[in-house]
């Protein structure tokens, strides 16, 4: 989580909010920005972080483990309508790249922008070809777009 | 002998009787709440107790409409990842 909250300006340029989620209460929260993570990150956590001892909420995102009792890495990007449009799950070992989310959070900020009307080819990022789907594209991708362009 | 209460056996086996294996014990499942997370869905919302900044409140999803939002979870705090 130290990852995020030392990016989260660059998640404010793109008008994203930041919720986390584990099973730990809120006051060991506290503790882990106080002792921990205010350490790594100047300011310490700038955004929510939520506690779900219970495990609801991770249950109704499917990141519930319930054998160990804790959340998996799950990563979810939700649009202005409330709408996921990502999600992405890691069991706990392995830790998330962020500038992958970034990626897509402005590729689906593209998209939301054009009215749906672009489509993002693989490995788009900002600059790159997008693709106008409709009748004459059909069938002739490979003329605009190839793998090497990823 | 066991004694028997009424129609009870308190034993759990009649006299003589070899008891049978043990039945495991019943466990309660936990209250079922169905992953309902798909993309081009809505997410679910939820409330839920939350540090920010120094103090403490509940954080509600749907407060955050109209914003697009990264929501993460991970296993736990003072973990190494």
């Amino acid at each position: 989580m130290s990852a995020v909250a030392d990016k989260y300006p660059v998640l404010q340029g793109l008008g994203v909010e930041v919720i986390s989620v584990s099973v730990d209460s809120h006051f060991v929260h506290k503790m882990w920005n106080d002792h921990e993570l205010s350490k790594m990150v100047k300011g310490g956590v700038p955004f929510h972080m939520a506690s779900d001892q219970a495990g609801n909420v991770g249950r109704a995102y499917g990141v519930w483990d319930e054998n160990q009792g804790i959340e998996l890495r799950g990563r979810f990007i939700i649009d202005p309508d409330g709408i996921i449009q990502a999600m992405e799950v890691l069991t706990p070992p392995v830790g998330r790249k962020f500038s992958e989310s970034i990626r897509q959070i402005q590729a689906f900020q593209h998209v939301r922008a054009s009215g749906g009307k672009e489509a993002m080819p693989a490995g788009w990022e900002p600059g790159k070809l997008t693709l106008k789907p409709g009748p004459e594209l059909v069938g002739k991708v490979w003329e605009v777009w190839k793998p090497d362009m990823e | 002998m066991a004694e028997t209460v009424g129609c009870a056996r308190t034993s759990g086996t009649v006299s003589g009787e070899t008891p049978a294996e043990p039945t495991p014990p019943v466990t309660i499942a936990p209250k079922e709440i169905p992953m309902t997370a798909r993309v081009g869905q809505k997410a679910p919302d939820f409330t839920a107790p939350a540090y920010y900044k120094g103090s403490f409140g509940p954080v509600k999803l749907s407060d955050f409409a109209g914003k697009w939002v990264l929501l993460c979870f991970y296993p736990g705090d003072f973990t190494f990842v």
